[in-house]
This record gives C-alpha cells, structure tokens and sequence, in this order.
C-alpha cells in the first residue's frame, strides 16, 4: 500500500530533482514510444538531445538553439509572472502574432527611409501591441469577471485571421508578385534585427530574453512587488490584507506578459522569419507554457529550460528528417515532458510512504 | 460492571508521525451520563472522538459499546450503532432548505413530507423549534447548530458527541441547549461533550476526563471543582491570570461615525451605521455570535474595504479610503481571525510572513528592495519575544500549531508598536497557555498608550481583557458598556437574545 503523506514544509531539493526525473523518465517512455514505432530508441533519443550540440553538423544547429530559446525565454519569463500570480494568460500566441504585426507595420510605414530610430520605434510597437492585446482580457476581467484563460485563448484566434488579413492584405508586399506576405525585412537595413555575432543565432530577441530573465529575477526574488505577486499566488486574501489591489495585479501581470511576448513577436519578424505570413507564428507562445512550468516559474530555471525546449525542437525536426519520425510523435514527447513534471510534483509537497496503509 | 457502561474505552492508542496523540486512553460512559473530555489544543480530544465516530482508526486498544466489542470503519457504520457528532463547523448548503439539508445527511431520507413532520415533531419535543421549509442561509449560527442537532436525534443516537457546540452561541442560545441537553439526558442518551468553557463544563457535566498530552490525567466530577482547579489540571500547573495593570486613558485617537458596507458574500451581513470611538491606553472589546459582521468590520477596519469618506478617522484624519499600507503607514494595524490565508500565508516561511505587513513600520526593504537579512531577524525576534515554539523563521507558516501561528501572527502586529491594532478572535482554537499570552501582550499593548479593539466570541476574554464592551448583531454595533459591573444575562440581551429563536418549552 502507498500513501502519501503531506510535507509540513515543502521540499527544496524535490523542487530542483523533479525536472530532472521529469526529464528522464520523458526520455525512457518517449524511447518506448519510439521503439513501439519501429525506430531504435537509442538512436532517436541521441538525436533529438545529443546531436544537435555535439553531432557531425552541431555547428550549424548551435546557432539554431538561440534563435528557438530566445522567444521561449522572453514569453516564459513574462508568463511566469501573472502564473506566480495566479493569472493564467493563456494567449501569449496571439500577443506574439500582434506584436509582429505593430512592429511590422512601423517598419514597412517607413519604407524605404534609412533611421537609426526605427528599429527603436518598432520595438515599441512591438511591445505597445502585445501589450494592447494582453489588457484586453485584463479588463474584461477587472470589469466583468470574465476568465483571463478563455478569453486570453480565443483572442488567439482572432489574432491569427488578423495575420492573415495584413499578410494578403494591407502589408502585403506590391512588388512580391501577387504573393501573399509583406516585404521582407532582412532586406530592409534600418529594420533588420540581424545576428550580433555570426554563427551563435543571437540577435536582439535573445538579448532580451536575457534582460527579461535578470529582470524577472531581481522583479520577484528581490523586490517587495515581486514578493506581493507571490503571495497572490499563493494566497488571495493574503494579498489583500498585504495591501495588493487585485484589479491593478491582473493588469500588471497580463500587460507584462503581453508586451513580452509582443516583444518577442516583433524580434521575430524583424529577424529569423522576416516577413509577415500568414503562418509566421510556430507556436512558441503555447510552448512557454510548458517552459515556465518546467523552469518551475523561475527565471534562471526558464532560461535553463527554454534551452532544452529548443533542443528537442531542434533534435525534433531532425528526427523526423533522418528516421522518417511522425511530428505527432515529436509532439506527443514534448507534451510528456509537462505531464511527467506535474506528475513528479507531488514529491514537493508530499512524501510517499510505502508500507501500513493508517490514515 | 461492563453491563451498567454504555461505552468503555480502554488503552486506546494512536500515533501520528512524530507525535502519539492518544497513549492509552481509557474512560466510560453511563447512560444517560453528561461526560466531559476536557484538555488544551493537542491534548487529544479531537483524535479520540474522532476514534469513537469512525473517522481515525486507533492503533491499539479497546472499545466496547452497551458491552460489545465496537470497531466502527468509518461514520456510516457509527451512527448505525446508536453514535452521533455534532461538529464545531457546520456541514450545511445555504443555498438549502432545512429538510433538504437533513435529508442530505441520512441514509435513507424518507419522502420529504414526511421528513418535514418528522422535523416538526423531534424539534419541538425537545424544545428546539425550526421550521423545516426555511432557507439554511437565512439562519442565525444557533439555527443552524439546531439543524445539525437534529439531523442526528433523528437516528435516535445512544451517544451524542457534541465538539465545542457552544462557541457560536449567545449565553439565552447556551440556555436553550443546555434544556434540551439535559432533557436528552434523562431519557437515557449519553453526551461526550467537549468546551474550553469550564464553567459550562461545571452547570451541565455529570462527569469529566481530562487529557494532557494524549493521556488522561485525571478523572474527576466537575461541579465539586472550581474552574481555577479544573483549569490547572488541564495545563499540569498553576495558571497565570492576565495583569490588568492601571491604565491611564488618553485623548480619543480612533473613531469611526456611520460606518455602512454591502454585504461581501451572498448570505454575509452587512455593516449598518457602526459608530464607536477609541482612546489611547483603551480596549474595547466587541462580542457578537460569528457571522454578524466580525469579518466585516476587520475588513472595513484595516483598509481591506474602503468605506465612504468620514466614516474611519484615525487622529481626527479621514483614512476611509486608504487601502491596509496607508492605514500601517499612520499607526493602524490588524489582524484578522483566519490564520492560514489570510494572516498569513500557509505555504510561505516565517520570514517571508513577517514582510507581508511588516514592510511599512519596519526597516525591512530598501527603496522597495527586499532586506531580507532584516527580515529574518524580524521574525527571529517574533518567535523570541512570543514564544512560538518552532525550529526557526525557515519553516513554513501551515507547518505551525494553530496556537503557535496565533502567537506569530498577534507578535508580528504588536512588535510593530501600531497605535491602533485591531484583532478578530485573537485566541481561536488556542490553548490556555497561550491565549493567556497572547491576551496579555494586547493589555501590554495598550498600557503602551495603544488603542486596541479585540473582536471575540469568548465573552469570557473580552471580560477579562477589555475596558468597555459592545456587541455586533446583525452587522449592528451596540452602544459601548463598561464591563465592569456588566452581567451575563445583559450581555446576552446585547448580543440579540435568542437570536429571535423562540425559548424552549420545557
């Protein structure tokens, strides 16, 4: 008989074990789900976490590992926040599409005109729209109790026709041939976010990720604003009694982590995509989810797993290149990773005791 | 002797990890019997009725029913056997009616006409009377401990266990329980009843036990103690009383002129045109069954809730719509009843729940920045100063007693010297040791010059401890009395009476 039994304290070293074990055991059954596909487990596994850092063309995918883990760190970092909070914005997909969209927009107004001040001008574009599109569930909270989740979530949608719509529409670029997408800004100097040192995938998206990081760090960690957004957290009326005004809290946490996503959104389009299509967003406001969850809402565990996030979306791809891999499956291995964190969680905060079976 | 017993308890033992909560336990019950189990927080109580009704399986010992070996698994199986409880908190739906709820709690419920006449017919013969088709939301506490009460006379129950039944009465309710207790009494039904309140332990018990530390210490029949006799048993020595010492009362420092508030829950209270005034030096103690606004008014109080302008004014100052810093940053403090979630943050450490109001009045942040090296010695000088016995401000707040948390919550408040400090039910659920405590460091406070209103349902405190009384009914304040020279029966007047409940006729 199992029990588990309650931790009067929880546990700190559970807290920093269970992403490992999570880590490990998504390798031993993501490995079982290979083999029963017929591929050799070993070999896959490799792939996916080995031979992007350290295989015959590491050169090449190093560089690939920044340009993922750059917008998954600046959304998880802005995510963890409201999550520490307990406002769940859900929607850091669509703050990330309008992001791209405003500071697109900016830059292709100016075309062709030569500044040093627009890409300055697009990252406040970028950030102003993610914000926008962040507050929007904020108020509709504040003032009508709805659910940051489901109306963070749905307005992703909306965001995504709106792509659509700018990238046949309105951006679209007049000299490209009838093709649907705007200009591309790689070729447009004053508005390309190239790569600060050849060869490492760092632009200015990832030095971002890297202020967000120390930011959120010395914001939550060391700071009293930091400490009443934990308390929230953890308990409400706490909160309240601490002086925290709930209304203002869910503006704060959904307007960062909307102007950090629309960040990362406007990173984006003005660097390794470079133009607006309509299927430019890959996913990565959904994937911050995991990569907060999975940094256990720390900043330097988030930076820490933004990079492993980006591994096995690296080694991923490359499995399903080499060894004919479904992408389902590729998925189905990422999404164990949370399922096996949230299951090894209950080691945190419970003991389990093996033997007489007394409540 | 076995037969003439109704429930024999013998070495009755159950551990828990780290702490053995009951170590051979024995006591009986006669039929018929008012048996008293009486001990501080953690001496056992809980985890012996717990036993008896099912819910905790003991790891050793005995327990015989009308002479059969009696072993329930779990509350069905108790209440099959003749065993019933009445909790200290009430498992009832507001949004219910009474039948529905009772009808809820039964095996079997019969069709609800019949439930409804069945209520009628029980509650009035035992002078409880309720009317079956009321919302249970609507309900004064008194009420709803008559729905639980009923509920299981219903099951014609041999044993009745009733866990601290009085805290949410006022003294007519007592009265009106005590009736119908005593009626249950003589036709037979044995009473496991548990109170901190010694003196009602000495009007209605036949018979009492008492645990100290898991084990009984001793047997005795209560009317033939004084309460200060009954009490040092309990604690395993002599008892401290609290030093009233002379204050000299200042200039009045806090007043709050008709004060209104919506209500902040569906069945909540509202505050209705709530006035007092507070001098330095003073406590003014408001009593009042829970439910009629106490959390209402700390909240209203301490800037939880902002209240229309001139209605709290602290030094003459309109601080109505400031919000709980502001209040801290002029000299205001509170401490509301719910430790875990409110006071304070159960899964946080002690340190981390010293900052959560210790940030204004104290040096504990620079320029916004934690310090949390002051923080830790913030709280190590609460648990000094408090006696809050814990391994150190490291450990997190759920991991304490409740007395202990109490004493860390109340130290955190006072060591912060506020002017005015507000506090609900400083001593809920504490032990005697440590409510003793705690209700002396509030009189030291205010002979500091500290004005101190202390919300309580323990009318036995706010006599002890404060200067003037009041009492909250219905979201109304009355007009302050001075205790001294203040009777039992004119308190209860204050508090509502019977609550409109009408009076048994026995």
């Amino acid at each position: 008989m199992i029990t588990l039994v309650k931790r009067p304290t929880p546990s700190r070293g559970w807290s920093y074990t269970t992403p490992l074990l999570a880590v490990l055991a998504t390798m031993i059954v993501g490995g079982l789900m290979f083999a029963a596909l017929g591929k050799d487990p070993a070999q896959a596994i490799r792939m996916i976490f080995w031979d992007p850092l350290f295989g015959p063309n590491a050169a090449y995918f190093r560089g690939q590992l920044l340009v993922k883990a750059g917008p998954l760190i600046l959304i998880a970092s802005g995510l963890a926040v409201g999550f520490r909070a307990g406002i769940w914005n859900i929607g850091a997909e669509g703050q990330y599409i309008i992001g791209a969209i405003c500071g697109a927009s900016v830059a292709l107004a100016a075309y062709p005109a030569e500044s040093h001040l627009l890409f300055p001008a697009m990252i406040v574009a970028g950030a102003l729209g993610g914000w926008l599109w962040g507050m929007i569930p904020a108020v509709l909270k504040v003032v009508f109790n709805t659910s940051e989740i489901l109306v963070s979530l749905m307005l992703v949608y909306v965001a995504q026709n709106l792509l659509a719509y700018a990238a046949f529409g309105p951006l679209k670029n007049p000299q490209g041939f009838g093709f649907p997408g705007s200009r591309n800004l790689q070729q447009y100097p004053s508005a390309h976010n190239p790569e600060l040192f050849a060869g490492t995938g760092a632009h200015w998206g990832v030095l971002a990720a890297l202020i967000a990081v120390i930011g959120a760090y010395i914001l939550m960690h060391r700071h009293i604003a930091g400490f009443r957004i934990r308390v929230a957290g953890e308990a409400p009326r706490a909160a309240r009694f601490a002086g925290v005004v709930p209304a203002r809290l869910v503006m704060f946490c959904l307007g960062l982590s909307g102007a950090l996503a629309g960040l990362a959104g406007l990173f984006e389009v003005s660097g390794p995509s470079g133009q607006i299509t309509d299927g430019f967003n890959a996913g990565y406001g959904f994937t911050a989810i995991i990569v907060a969850f999975l940094g256990r809402l720390h900043p330097l565990g988030i930076l820490l797993a933004g990079l492993l996030m980006a591994l096995t979306y690296i080694g991923g791809d490359m499995a399903q290149m080499m060894l004919g891999l479904p992408g389902a499956a590729i998925q189905v291995f990422q999404g164990m990773l949370l399922f096996f964190l949230l299951g090894f969680d209950v080691l945190t905060n419970y003991r389990i005791r093996i033997g007489r079976a007394r409540a | 002797m076995t037969g003439d017993k109704l429930l024999q308890i013998e070495g009755l033992t159950k551990a828990y990890p780290g702490v053995v909560a009951n170590d051979g336990v024995g006591f009986s019950v006669a039929p018929g019997e008012v048996h008293a189990l009486l001990g501080e927080n953690g001496a056992g109580k809980s985890t012996l009725v717990k036993m008896i009704y099912g819910l905790v399986k003991p790891d050793a010992g005995t327990m015989r029913l009308m002479g059969k070996p009696y072993t329930p698994a779990e509350p069905r199986a108790a209440r099959a056997s003749g065993v019933a409880m009445v909790f200290q908190h009430f498992s009832l739906f507001e949004a219910l009616n009474v039948a529905e709820n009772v009808a809820l709690g039964m095996e079997n419920p019969p069709p609800m006409g019949d439930l409804a006449k069945r209520i009628r017919e029980i509650s009035n013969a035992y002078g409880l009377p309720l009317d079956p088709e009321r919302l249970v939301g609507d309900l004064s506490a008194g009420e709803r401990q008559r729905v639980e009460i009923i509920r299981c006379l219903l099951q014609d129950p041999k044993l009745l266990i009733m866990d601290e039944p009085t805290s949410v009465l006022t003294p007519q309710e007592v009265g009106i329980l005590f009736h119908t207790l005593r009626k249950l009494s003589s036709e037979g039904t044995a009473i496991l009843y548990i109170s901190h309140k010694l003196e009602e332990i000495r009007s209605l018990c036949d018979g009492a036990t008492i645990l100290r530390g898991g084990k009984v210490v001793a047997t005795c029949t209560p009317r033939d103690k004084t309460a200060r006799e009954l009490a040092e048993m309990m604690v395993g020595g002599e008892f401290k009383a609290t030093d009233r010492a002379q204050r000299t009362l200042g200039h009045t420092i806090f007043e709050v002129k008709d004060l209104d508030l919506a209500p902040m829950s569906q069945f909540g209270p509202a505050l209705k045109k709530v006035t007092l005034s507070l001098r330095a030096g003073e406590v003014l103690g408001v009593g009042g069954v829970a439910g009629n606004g106490q959390e209402e008014l700390l909240a209203t109080l301490s800037g939880e809730r902002v209240s229309a302008p001139g209605t709290v004014l602290l030094h003459g100052q309109d601080i109505s719509g400031l919000g709980p810093n502001d209040r801290r940053r002029l000299g205001l403090q509170g401490a509301p009843e719910e430790r875990l979630g409110h006071a304070a943050v159960p899964a946080m450490s002690l340190t981390d729940n010293a900052l959560l109001t210790g940030t204004v009045r104290r040096p504990l942040t620079n320029r916004g920045f934690l310090d949390m090296k002051a923080a830790r010695l913030f709280a190590e000088e609460i648990i000094k100063n408090f006696d809050v016995r814990t391994p150190g401000p490291h450990v997190a707040a759920r991991a304490l007693s409740g007395g202990n948390l109490q004493k860390f919550v109340i130290g955190r408040e006072v060591l912060q010297y506020p002017e005015v400090l507000i506090v609900n039910q400083p001593t809920w659920g504490v032990d005697a040791a440590a409510a003793a405590s705690i209700r002396q460091a509030l009189l030291d406070l205010a002979s500091k010059g500290a004005a101190v209103i202390v919300i309580s349902q323990d009318l036995d405190e706010l006599m002890e401890i404060a200067d003037r009384f009041c009492a909250l009914n219905e979201g109304r304040l009355s007009a302050p009395r001075d205790t001294e020279g203040l009777t039992l029966d004119e308190i209860g007047l204050m508090l509502g009476g019977a609550h409109g409940m009408q009076e048994a006729a026995l």
